[in-house]
């Protein structure tokens, strides 16, 4: 049993519907009698909701019913959604109102919630729902919202402070007492908001006689919206399915429960019909969580080597007006900025604060891109100081591959200890330099000057924890036709989840690829599950695969091996059967699934469990840590501050590579997702916390004149940690770019004194800060 | 509000309906006729997603009123392949070259370059991309789009070429 597919650049079963135009999203499906829920949303970013009127709106045509936060159903009145991670360190948990009761502390909360025969019609009634509210003052602003006596985000809180901690490690007392460098900064990130371009979206139908609700919904934790349900509604577990269909991507915001989720389900089981909410583009920018504001401010000291002493940092992080998962994405951030440098001191102080603004929970990195460039930023001033190549810095800290598996210091996400599995960080970088011509940069840079060409080179670096636990289940069965079904708790968003998992299982099993049938993303077929984020489900969902498949194809021999009356060493699969070498015995695997099944009151074999079928649920002892180096060559144009992206090359070790074209595309997308990050993205709002980019002609995403063709490395350090040696891929694209690339503009703009502690940074920025420098000059 | 009668070709096939003035084409053709190929991205004609082509020309469906296609072909992604079978050029090249990871952005992808590659059938890497601007993908990077419109490009040549 060789790897025929693992490895492959197998073409995706995925697309040929998507290609053909019919693929199946929720918005797809068509069920007789559905309503369209409209929801009246919060035109406040704080207020208290004095009465909601909707006498004009019940009489207008096509409405079912309206359902404001005192009609709802005794177990979601006043209700909150369950905090997903809690974490001790929480001091205020707030999390999502089903429907806000009194008190509204975000634009676009859902108030009420309009059930029609059409959302236009829907539409047309929400607009006469009259909402009487007395506007409170409103913590509008991360930097303003920390600080005591500022306006809280809700009027039960003590101040807005939503979860303190600090991290640290080292036996130094006063490690920068004596530092020979100590080098400070402070930077503005923002992170913008999903924008996947399917919104989210939720079908969800109860049938009466069997009490079966069934909900569809554009997620990427579809056993996540199970568990609530349950949860939340008091309904029969067994009665309740949730399917992700199609997903239209996700990048981590759909990997929440939302109130619409909960109210669509609950309001079709109230009402015995179908309710359909699809969300618009508007209320996605609105209502779907983001990653927004964090301010890091960093000091970090060195010998006069430029080898670390300490790092010292505080980070305060905006979680809006909740915290679905807790603190895991501020915390995620604190445990990345090490990196792949050997750092002997560590301290990192959070503040997760809460503002009137909707919550942030991880979006595509997760914190990590924020944490990079917090950490890469702070190696090329260290750089700058001692007048070093930064690449240079960066090689003198490298955790050496003889040093793995490496304990960092810090406990990880998961809960234990932050431990490096595996990966060769300098070598990491220096197949990055070779290929983007690294060395010979300064001679390019300083011809293009000599023709008034601005262009700079940046680089940076990353470690990030992948595959996170606590398990993802895969089941094995062989069907009545011979080939093999894989059911598996994956819930792809389009990373090709169905393609890669066939690879693995058709190796492991010994089938050719195309009797392998994958379901996924259905809580029907595999009870629990946990989803999809944290580059998690080639890991994950991978090696249970494997091992099912594996399981499966033991189970096949030792049954083939009764029946044929021949040694298992002596069998082979081959074209749905099972062959005995050296004779004309052969079963076919339909006649060994009945065989397995057993014949009514006959005895089975000894020794072996009835049914063609084997289930694994892979858990993860710790996060595997994949690693990459990223370099930009950029230009800028110093009159319009235009930055242009010459060349973008990435190094990467993710382990093992199933599919090296899913990963590919995974960088390439990864890092047009950092591009926006670093240039374009910016979910505005004003000082009273009214957003102002709703829209996607105010908020830019890429396009592609924007992203260059990646120059993509791989190397493969398999890591210990799984039978398949793979790591995560999905996120590694995005977590350095912004850092790379900003690293570049400043490279770029060096002869002009700029110096850039933002991101993104925009045209306009670029240009006042080239004039402030110019000012500067001038004064000096 | 007073419902008009409109009678369009979608793929080759005519339909006749009564529907109201603001009747979207994206929600004509998603829900009147249920063809639910074409998606619905943001609604206000900056994504693309809802890309179509009404007699020869790449619109964006979400701010056409399906009422202005009165007598017009309306082609659809549903209308692209050679056959249940076979799929056509570009939408092979699109599997060949990972042009798509979710393939929610796909359809109007699709449209856009049928219309763009049937003006410039030997278009450069960067025509190609600036043709694209019209449509917006969160998944690909675009790389996978723009290799696989090259190579769609080339064997179209080729095949009329050949003729």
């Amino acid at each position: 049993m060789g790897a025929k597919y693992f490895g492959a650049r197998v073409e995706r079963r995925e697309d040929e519907p998507l290609l053909r135009g019919q693929g199946r999203f929720t918005d797809d499906i068509v069920l007789p009698d559905t309503l369209t829920a409209v929801f009246v949303r919060s035109e406040w970013a704080h207020a208290k909701i004095e009465s909601i009127d909707i006498d004009a709106a019940c009489n207008m045509p096509g409405v079912h019913s309206i359902w404001r936060p005192e009609d709802l159903p005794d177990c979601l009145r006043g209700r909150q959604t369950p905090i997903q991670v809690p974490n001790a360190a929480i001091r205020q948990p707030h999390n999502f109102s089903v429907l806000a009761m009194g008190e509204t502390t975000c634009v676009g909360e859902p108030l009420a919630v309009v059930l029609a025969d059409s959302r236009a019609l829907g539409e047309d009634a929400a607009q006469m729902v009259f909402v009487d509210a007395t506007p409170l003052s409103v913590a509008a602003d991360l930097a303003t919202s920390i600080e005591p006596g500022s306006p809280l985000m809700f009027s039960g809180l003590t101040d807005n402070i939503a979860a303190d901690v600090t991290l640290e490690y080292g036996d130094d007392t006063e490690p920068f007492a004596n530092a020979a460098v100590v080098v400070e900064e402070s930077f503005h990130q923002h992170r913008g908001c999903c924008q996947a371009m399917e919104g989210r979206a939720v079908l969800a139908q109860h049938d009466r006689d069997s009490d079966q609700l069934t909900v569809w919904s554009a997620s990427q934790t579809p056993h996540m919206v199970k568990n609530i349900l349950v949860e939340m509604l008091h309904h029969d577990d067994a009665m309740l399915r949730v399917i992700a269909p199609d997903v239209g991507g996700g990048f981590g915001p759909k990997g929440m429960v939302y109130p619409e989720e909960i109210l669509c389900a609950a309001l079709a089981r109230e009402i015995g019909r179908p309710v359909r909410w699809t969300e618009d583009r508007r209320e996605h920018f609105l209502a779907t969580t983001q990653e927004r504001d964090q301010i890091w401010t960093m000091r970090v000291a060195a010998d006069d080597n430029g080898r670390l002493i300490a790092v010292d940092g505080d980070l305060i992080h905006d979680t809006g007006n909740a915290a679905p998962w807790g603190i895991i994405l501020p915390y995620i951030a604190a445990t990345t900025v090490p990196g792949p440098y050997v750092i002997p001191n560590y301290r990192l102080r959070l503040r997760s604060v809460f503002t009137n603004k909707p919550p942030t929970t991880p979006l595509r990195g997760a914190g990590r891109p924020q944490a990079v460039f917090a950490m890469e930023r702070m190696m090329d001033r260290l750089a700058a100081r001692l007048n070093l190549d930064p690449a240079e810095v960066r090689r003198r800290n490298f955790v050496q591959p003889e040093q793995m598996p490496y304990a960092m210091g810090l406990i990880y996400r998961d809960g234990a200890p932050l431990t490096y599995d595996s990966g060769d960080y300098p070598e990491c970088q220096r197949l990055a330099l070779e290929k983007a011509g690294w060395t010979d940069f300064s001679a390019r840079q300083a011809e293009a000057l000599a023709s008034g060409r601005y262009i700079g080179i940046g680089l940076a670096n990353y470690v990030e924890g992948t595959g996170l636990g606590p398990y993802e289940g895969s089941k094995a069965r062989v069907m009545a036709d011979g080939r093999i079904e894989i059911a598996s708790g994956a819930a792809p968003q389009g990373q090709g989840h169905k393609t890669i998992l066939a690879q693995i299982a058709a190796d492991a099993f010994g089938a050719p690829m195309e009797d392998i049938e994958v379901k996924v993303a259905d809580t029907a077929a595999m009870t629990i599950g946990i989803g999809t984020f944290a580059s998690r489900i080639t890991v994950n969902a991978g090696s249970s695969t494997h091992n099912a498949a594996m399981a499966l194809r033991a189970k096949v021999l030792k049954f083939a091996s009764l029946v044929l009356e021949a040694p298992e060493e002596e069998l082979e699969i081959a074209d749905r059967a099972v062959k005995a070498h050296g004779t004309n015995r052969t079963v076919t695997l339909g006649e060994l699934r009945r065989f397995a099944n057993g014949m009514p009151g006959f005895t089975m074999p000894e020794g072996v469990e009835p049914g063609l079928e084997t289930a694994d649920w892979f858990s993860p002892r710790q996060a595997t840590y994949c690693n990459g180096s990223h370099i930009a060559e950029v230009e800028v144009d110093i009159a319009t501050g235009a930055v242009e992206i010459l060349r973008y090359i990435v190094a990467h070790d993710a382990g093992r590579l199933v599919n090296p074209m899913a990963v590919d595309g995974q960088i390439q997308g990864g890092v047009a997702h950092g591009i926006g990050n670093a240039l374009f993205e910016y979910m505005l709002y004003d000082d009273a916390a009214q957003p102002v980019t709703t829209t996607l002609a105010d908020y830019l995403l890429p396009m592609a004149p924007d992203v260059p063709d990646v120059e993509i490395v791989h190397m493969e350090t398999p890591t210990p940690l799984n039978p398949l040696g793979v790591k995560g891929a999905g996120e590694g694209g995005t977590i350095p770019a912004a850092a790379c690339i900003i690293a570049a503009i400043e490279n770029a703009l060096a002869p002009l004194g700029v110096s850039v502690s933002e991101c993104p940074i925009s045209p306009q920025r670029l240009v006042e800060l080239m004039d402030a420098a110019d000012s500067a000059k001038g004064a000096a | 509000m007073k419902e008009v009668e409109i009678t369009v070709s979608v793929n080759g096939g005519s339909h006749t309906e009564t529907v109201e003035p603001r009747l979207s084409l994206a929600e004509f053709l998603r829900r009147t006729l249920g063809q639910t190929g074409t998606h619905v991205g943001c609604e206000h004609g900056v994504c693309g997603a809802c890309t179509v082509v009404v007699d020869g020309r790449s619109i964006r469906s979400c701010l056409m009123f399906a009422i202005q296609t009165d007598g017009s072909e309306v082609t659809t992604v549903e209308g692209l392949a050679q056959s249940d079978a076979e799929l056509g050029p570009l939408q092979a090249a699109f599997r060949r070259c990972h042009g798509l990871q979710c393939g929610f952005c796909t359809p109007g992808m699709l449209m856009t370059l049928t219309d763009f590659l049937s003006r410039n059938p030997d278009p450069t890497r960067e025509e190609i991309r600036i043709a694209l601007t019209a449509n917006a993908c969160r998944c690909t990077g675009y790389k996978g789009i723009v290799d696989a419109a090259m190579e769609a490009a080339a064997e179209m040549r080729g095949k009329s070429d050949g003729r």
